[in-house]
């Protein structure tokens, strides 16, 4: 354990892949303006500087080309990081993603791992219209050979990014635009606790609330509320969507008995789906109460900034949730 | 006020046919006292009612089959005072069908009597309370406190912790409520029964022999058998008895069947660690000797009745029980106590011819005595081989209640008392 400071989500992403391109040689960003612009969201801001033109690369706009790249990159013994600009552009490389990155090993017969790393800006609330406020993370986690991690918290923004870059198969981090200005406590020593692990965020007896990214910190307002009305409320951040943790999801479900979920996607067929139906399978008796939702309403996210707050889980739609779900 | 619900006659039996009430609404009822034959899978056997009382109501019809623990009458303890609703005391007749409907109401509109408490079937309750309920042995539609009305787990802890679910308070509730309480779910008119006519036989069976797979495999698995055998000269015994029964009339003779029992309750008095049970991770003995008799039906299967307090019982009254029991077992009349409270099996399979019987041990008893055929055989006595009439017992016993020891010393007692057969008077 070292010293933890603060900084923003932002600089601990950057400093994460700093620390790891020093540690590392093989290691290399490429993305659409991550080099002289400084990236989309700054996260890269001054690494052109310090690494080079050949280990910050800007790319032309064409994302299966450059993920392509970066599968190809990984094939032959580097350790790319690639950035796309926002979550939407991800459809683009999809082919790349789901064709050829995440069955590779199983197509090789278990010769060829693909160690890459692709980050990524998602989620709402920056008005930036239908086409860029997707939260696409639970698509992605059908996919079997990704890993796909959500960090919230700064340290998380931080830690994944070395455990992504340590895993040897496709792992996707999904950064919420909206958390990157945002502070918190980062010690760059610490432990990371491994991919595939739930965090308990908050301890609460009444009412489990599952969440991640930036919803989690919804959540926990919302559970402040809850409090002070006298409702206990734990708040599991899920941290990986895939693989999920059901081990901490089901230990949280038996101690409280009740379940609300957030998750900024679009409620059918979910990652709040998925959750739902693994509870069911696991610990259907258990269960005192029906389970409930707080997702995305099923639109495209509009541009003005009162209908787009309306559209996106708050944390009034989760204390009313969670209100149902005890039953009062 | 408590009502007198179905009995579990035997770890196996889930339910039971009301055949007939040997009593009616007002009689009053003694402790132990037959109120009803029920038909299980065993065959017809008569219940007995736990409390002295009156009986207060009846509320299933006969014919109708129950499950364990269906509230079948209500039985109101002596001095009770009497339900506040006199004229529903008097009205046997349980809301359970529509009936002509109220002039006010059109048939149409009231397939369901209107005074309806939701049956244990709708009860709206979540998965956790529905499954602590069951743990807990609580009644969920006595929480429930309306239709839209959902259980939760508070609830069930709550009323289990006050005791009072299970066994719900008279004095609040009308008893005519309690007749609608008996959950349809668990009622199933006999009409339905009677097209399965031609099946009933193989059904009821089939019923047995799953009852017994039930009850042996659980055996098989959780008990840890060990057998011990040896054979025993049975010459001095069956000389004493026919002395004995020169004279007597058929009527007072004993047969051999019974001699051994005797001579078995009596070694089990001498080794009362083989007289009991395994429960909850121990041994108890029992005080009562009640050996369950292995007795074939005529129509197939086997029961093994018991044979109550028959430590009680002198020789002769040992063969007048034992006779008894044999002919209410063969006409299915068997009483619930002589279902359920078996301490100990005796299984003789002598009249088949086989020498020694290995028994699976009926849990929770922990021995089982086997009894062979008596057969002419050499036998040395001293230095001379001359022919006895030999047979040979065997105890299967638990491991876990006794050792080795316990069971030799059984049979070691055993062979005494029939070596010395006057003892067995």
């Amino acid at each position: 354990m070292g010293e933890a400071k603060e900084t923003t989500y932002r600089e601990a992403v950057r400093e994460a892949m700093r620390e790891a391109m020093k540690r590392d040689e093989r290691v290399f960003l490429m993305g659409e303006d991550v080099g002289h612009y400084g990236g989309c969201y700054a996260v890269s801001m001054g690494m052109l500087d310090e690494f080079g033109s050949e280990r910050i690369i800007d790319t032309p706009l064409c994302e299966s080309g450059f993920t392509g790249a970066g599968i190809g990159a990984a094939l032959n013994g580097m350790r790319p990081i690639v950035e796309i600009m926002t979550v939407n552009f991800v459809l683009l490389a999809l082919d790349q993603i789901m064709n050829v990155a995440a069955p590779l090993l199983h197509m090789s017969g278990g010769q060829f791992n693909v160690p890459l790393v692709i980050r990524m800006a998602t989620g709402g609330g920056k008005q930036l219209g239908a086409q860029h406020s997707h939260s696409l993370e639970g698509w992605l986690a059908h996919i079997p050979g990704l890993k796909i991690l959500t960090p919230a918290t700064v340290q998380d923004a931080y830690d994944m990014v070395g455990l992504a870059l340590a895993d040897p198969d496709p792992v996707l981090i999904f950064e919420n635009a909206l958390l990157y200005n945002e502070k918190g406590m980062l010690d760059t020593q610490a432990e990371p606790l491994p991919i595939g692990k739930a965090s308990v965020a908050r301890s609460g007896k009444d009412v489990s609330i599952f969440t991640y990214g930036i919803s989690l910190f919804k959540a926990l307002e919302a559970a402040k509320t809850l409090a002070s009305e006298g409702i206990d409320a734990e708040v599991v951040d899920l941290r990986c969507l895939r693989p999920l943790d059901d081990e901490t999801i089901m230990a949280s479900v038996r101690k409280t008995r009740r379940v609300v979920i957030v998750d900024e996607g679009w409620k059918s067929g979910s990652l709040s789906a998925e959750i739902m139906a693994r509870i069911n399978e696991q610990a259907f008796y258990d269960l005192d109460a029906p389970m409930e939702r707080v997702c995305t309403d099923e639109v495209h996210l509009p541009y003005a900034k009162q209908l787009e707050d309306a559209a996106i889980p708050q944390p009034v739609k989760i204390v009313a949730a969670a209100k149902k779900a005890v039953g009062s | 006020m408590s009502e007198f619900v179905m009995p579990s006659l035997g770890a196996d039996m889930e339910s039971a046919v009301l055949m007939e009430w040997k009593v009616k609404e007002g009689d009053p009822v003694k402790k132990g006292e037959v109120i009803a034959e029920v038909e299980t899978s065993k065959g017809v056997i008569e219940i007995e009612v736990f409390e002295t009382g009156v009986v207060e109501k009846l509320l299933v019809e006969p014919e109708t089959e129950c499950k364990v623990g269906t509230p079948m009458a209500l039985i109101r303890a002596e001095g009770e005072a009497a339900a506040e609703a006199p004229e529903a005391a008097g009205e046997p007749e349980a809301k359970s069908e529509p009936e002509a409907p109220p002039a006010e109401a059109p048939a149409e509109e009231a397939p369901e009597p209107r005074v309806s408490p939701e049956p244990s079937a709708e009860v709206r309750a979540s998965p956790a309370a529905r499954k602590r309920a069951a743990e807990l042995g609580v009644e969920l539609s006595e929480l429930a406190t309306g239709p839209e009305e959902v259980v939760h787990l508070e609830a069930v802890e709550a009323a289990a912790a006050k005791g009072t679910a299970a066994k719900p308070e008279p004095e609040e509730k009308a008893p005519e409520k309690k007749a609608d309480e008996v959950p349809k779910e668990e009622v199933t008119p006999k009409a339905a029964r009677k097209k399965e006519a031609p099946e009933k036989k193989a059904a009821q069976e089939d019923a047995m022999r799953q009852a017994i797979a039930a009850a042996m495999s659980r055996a098989n698995a959780e008990i840890p058998h060990y057998y011990l055998s040896t054979p025993i000269n049975m010459t001095p015994a069956l000389e004493w008895l026919e002395q004995r029964n020169a004279g007597r009339g058929i009527r007072e003779r004993v047969l051999p069947a019974a001699l051994l029992i005797r001579a078995v309750v009596k070694a089990l008095e001498h080794v009362p660690e083989l007289n009991g049970f395994w429960r909850d991770g121990a041994a108890q003995t029992s005080e009562s000797v009640n050996p369950g008799i292995a007795i074939a039906l005529r129509r197939g299967g086997l029961i093994t009745p018991a044979l109550l307090e028959a430590q009680t019982l002198d020789l002769d009254g040992t063969m007048q029980a034992l006779d008894d029991l044999i002919t209410r077992t063969r006409s299915g009349k068997l009483r619930s106590s002589e279902m359920t409270r078996q301490t100990v099996t005796i299984t003789n399979l002598g009249d088949l011819g086989v020498e020694r019987v290995y028994g699976v041990i009926y849990p929770p008893q922990v021995s089982l005595v086997g009894l062979g055929r008596i057969t002419e055989a050499p036998w040395a006595e001293g230095d001379a081989l001359c022919v006895r009439k030999v047979m040979h017992a065997t105890v299967a016993g638990d491991h876990r209640a006794t050792d080795g020891r316990t069971g030799a010393l059984f049979l070691d007692t055993l062979n005494d008392l029939l070596q010395n057969p006057e003892k067995l008077q």
